[in-house]
């Protein structure tokens, strides 16, 4: 098989740095396994419980970046409880022990401590970078330990995490000697931190391209920075308040001009709409706009803004701005590839902010439009339909309608013709997220023509087992599949079981799943850990199994059952 | 398997939540049923709505967003207003708990002791107390009922008289110029 030396096999597969790939390449033979195994540098999990440490560690000694991910997405919709697990302790003390040199972590949902933090800073001489998205169960002082121990880092990007904030002095802990920073995201902190530190810090951070402050950082302080740091390509702004014609305002207005490297903006996190026309000159460079943490914003003032994008490649915004700001978004960034518009008042369908109009808008507006994230109040089928045949080019869509299962308020019809045409157009669809009014009849469009889905959000939909089986057969690349509130039960589950193992996880909750399948399908097959959550206090766990359970989740695993299960959640 | 139509809904044993909110059946059909009384009553603002708001990890808004974004629609009240509080020329912030106090004229002693000194230190300086409110605007203090004050009130910032060109009113209700001045 080999023509070549391993040197040269090796340096060929440096140009392959996809995961799915480089993962291909490992099992065309054993020579090709073992000269990619000692070439890996970037590994992915994408649940933390489907392998151990031990086992990464042992396959892959040249280790450098490692990707986790740990509790099930609809946790994100508090449908996980809180200590589920999802820990990166037992990770960061297993390679702390190796001779892993690690370079970069990445994770996702997990339950991060200080003294993981603190172990991490201390054990990677050459650590770089850290990300940590949507995490928990860490302080401040773990932020500390990083900045103050981690002497090359690159990177430290804190994004939508529940730190408890001691209080302002981790950024002091960056030492003097610390000038490689490029990227520093810390939007989520809530608390107070050292002005001046932060202004030291930047000056002396000559690579800084990535700056994201908190709420408490005041415009004053922005105007520093910035002139501090003008080849910023991403910043995200704090606090956002001044009166416009004040001194330091105007200072604002001049150094703005001068940072016209900036692509993305986000932030706002406290905003005087008067204050927004400082920004227009930076606008006409923008690629990325996230507006979607500034509720002080209202649609003029969204509307104004997006005026001067003319180059916005994607948009995240809040309803307030309207089907009519959607129409101006529509003529403005034709260059748009991704959309996302959140609820700003998720409650109150008092105030109908976008609908399906707004929606129809865009898909006519934007021919590059690839991905949307839309909460709505109402959608029709024949919106759908239209955003199809102007749309077809879409791998992500997910449509929320914020009731439920609202019907098509023009023709009362359940929405399966609408998601069916969607499906049909968008070949490429790899995610999609349904709402709305829903019955069987959606899932067999689904089934038929969504062939490269790989991420299915269903809730409050279908009619019958049929619904889900429709998904399971004709989805073949299908990998997660989320269920709540629909009529599936244990026929959908059970009809073929060797599907789940080419599937990362399947999560069902008030569905109709009973005990008793669960325990058949954990019984047949090993390779998957089928667990169920009962956070009811009363009951047992030898109890009946025609007991329809409450929430269940499965993924395939190699190393069978977890070690650090919480009480209430029993591994069949 | 499926039970629907024979009516033995009622015997469905389940593992969940003890008395965990409505049967899930029972959940879609109370949302279809809030649906077709929408269609019928598309004027009026409908307050069953409200009942929705029940459902758990509905919209699926991601938590932190839910916190960080919506301000306190959310419901959880608590009793406490604590509001940060800058003054121009002073070099750090403090907070103050705007639910201790009965009424402006306490506001501005509490304020008088949190500030003391560096409004001892400024010179010949007037201030006017003004606030954010909940829609972002910077307002003056003073001018509505204590209550809506406390409610609406996300900040405090005493600023300096002389800063305050191109505001209109600069007398407030609120004796804070008598009792800060130097």
């Amino acid at each position: 098989m080999n023509y070549f030396p391993d040197e040269v096999v090796e340096h060929v597969f440096d140009f392959i740095t996809s995961h799915k790939d480089r993962n291909s390449v490992s099992l065309v033979c054993k020579s090709w396994y073992k000269i990619e195994r000692y070439s890996r540098q970037r590994v992915f999990i994408g649940n933390c419980y489907s392998i151990t440490p031990q086992r990464l560690i042992a396959r892959f000694p040249g280790l450098k970046s490692l990707t986790l991910k740990g509790k099930p997405h609809f946790a994100d919709f508090n449908l996980v409880p809180h200590d589920w697990g999802g820990f990166v302790d037992p990770w960061i003390k297993a390679l702390a022990k190796s001779r892993i040199g690690l370079e970069e972590l990445r994770l996702k949902r997990m339950v991060v401590s200080d003294d993981s933090l603190e172990l991490l800073s201390k054990s990677f001489p050459n650590f770089k970078s850290l990300v940590l998205v949507s995490c928990d169960g860490f302080t401040t002082d773990g932020v500390a330990a990083i900045a103050a121990n981690c002497r090359f880092l690159r990177e430290l990007d804190l994004q939508e995490n529940e730190v408890e904030d001691h209080r302002g002095h981790w950024l002091s802990c960056f030492p003097e000697s610390c000038t490689s920073l490029v990227s520093l995201n810390f939007a989520c902190l809530k608390g107070e931190i050292n002005l001046a530190s932060l202004e030291r810090l930047v000056a002396r951070s000559p690579n800084l391209k990535s700056l994201r402050l908190n709420r408490v950082v005041p415009l004053d302080t922005l105007q520093k920075l910035l002139m501090r740091a003008p080849q910023l390509v991403d910043l995200g702004i704090g606090s956002y308040v001044d009166d416009p014609s004040s001194e330091v305002f105007s200072k604002l207005k001049a150094v703005i001009q001068l940072c016209n490297s900036i692509r993305s903006l986000s932030g706002f996190l406290e905003v005087a709409p008067c204050c927004m026309s400082a920004i227009y000159p930076i606008c006409e460079n923008l690629t990325f706009l996230n507006l979607s943490y500034a509720p002080g914003l209202q649609g003029n003032d969204l509307t104004k803004l997006v005026q001067h994008c003319r180059k916005l490649q994607r948009l995240w915004i809040l309803d307030c701005i309207g089907d009519k700001g959607l129409g101006v978004v529509a003529s403005t960034c034709k260059e748009l590839q991704e959309l996302r518009v959140f609820p700003s008042d998720p409650f109150d369908a008092g105030n109908a902010a976008v609908t399906e109009e707004g929606l129809v808008l865009i898909s006519a507006g934007c021919p590059k439009l690839n991905s949307l994230l839309y909460f709505c109040h109402q959608m029709t089928n024949a919106a759908l339909i239209t955003v199809a045949k102007n749309c077809t080019n879409f791998i992500r869509f997910r449509l929320c309608i914020l009731d439920p299962v609202k019907a098509d308020p023009v023709t009362n019809q359940p929405l399966d013709e609408g998601f069916g045409a969607i499906v049909r157009s968008n070949k490429s669809l790899k995610r999609l997220s349904l709402s709305g009014l829903l019955t069987d009849q959606v899932f067999l469009y689904i089934g038929m023509y969504a062939k490269k889905l790989e991420m299915l959000s269903i809730a409050f939909a279908g009619d019958s087992n049929k619904g889900m089986l429709y998904v399971l057969n004709g989805c073949k690349k299908l990998r997660k599949l989320e269920i709540r509130d629909c009529p599936f039960g244990d026929v959908a589950l059970l009809e073929d079981m060797g599907k789940y193992e080419t599937m990362r996880s399947l999560w069902m909750s008030s569905c109709e799943v009973t005990l008793g399948a669960c325990k058949i399908l954990a019984k047949k097959m090993s390779s998957l850990n089928v667990e169920i959550i009962n956070e009811s206090e009363q009951l047992e766990f030898s109890l009946d199994d025609r007991l329809l359970v409450d929430k269940m989740y499965l993924y395939r695993t190699l190393v069978g059952h977890r070690k650090d299960k919480p009480e209430y959640v029993l591994l069949l | 398997m499926d039970k629907e139509g024979l009516g033995l809904e009622i015997t469905e044993l389940r593992l969940g939540l003890p008395g965990g909110g409505t049967e899930k059946n029972e959940k879609k059909r109370v949302f279809s049923e809030i649906s077709e009384e929408e269609e019928n009553e598309k004027s009026n603002g409908p307050p069953e709505l409200q009942s929705k708001s029940q459902v758990v990890g509905w919209p699926p808004v991601c938590s932190y967003r839910k916190k960080n974004s919506f301000g306190d629609k959310d419901g959880s009240k608590t009793s406490k207003f604590y509001v940060k509080v800058s003054m121009d020329g002073a070099p750090f912030l403090r907070k103050i708990d705007l639910a201790l106090h009965k009424g402006y004229s306490d506001l501005v002693k509490a304020l008088e002791k949190l500030f003391g000194e560096a409004l001892r230190d400024a010179e010949s300086c007037e201030f006017v107390p003004i606030y954010e409110d909940k829609d972002g605007d910077w307002m003056l203090a003073g001018d509505v009922p204590w209550e809506m004050f406390i409610e609406s009130c996300k900040r405090l910032r005493i600023m300096k008289k002389a800063d305050a060109k191109g505001f209109g009113v600069l007398q407030s209700r609120v004796a804070l110029n008598g009792t800060l001045k130097e």
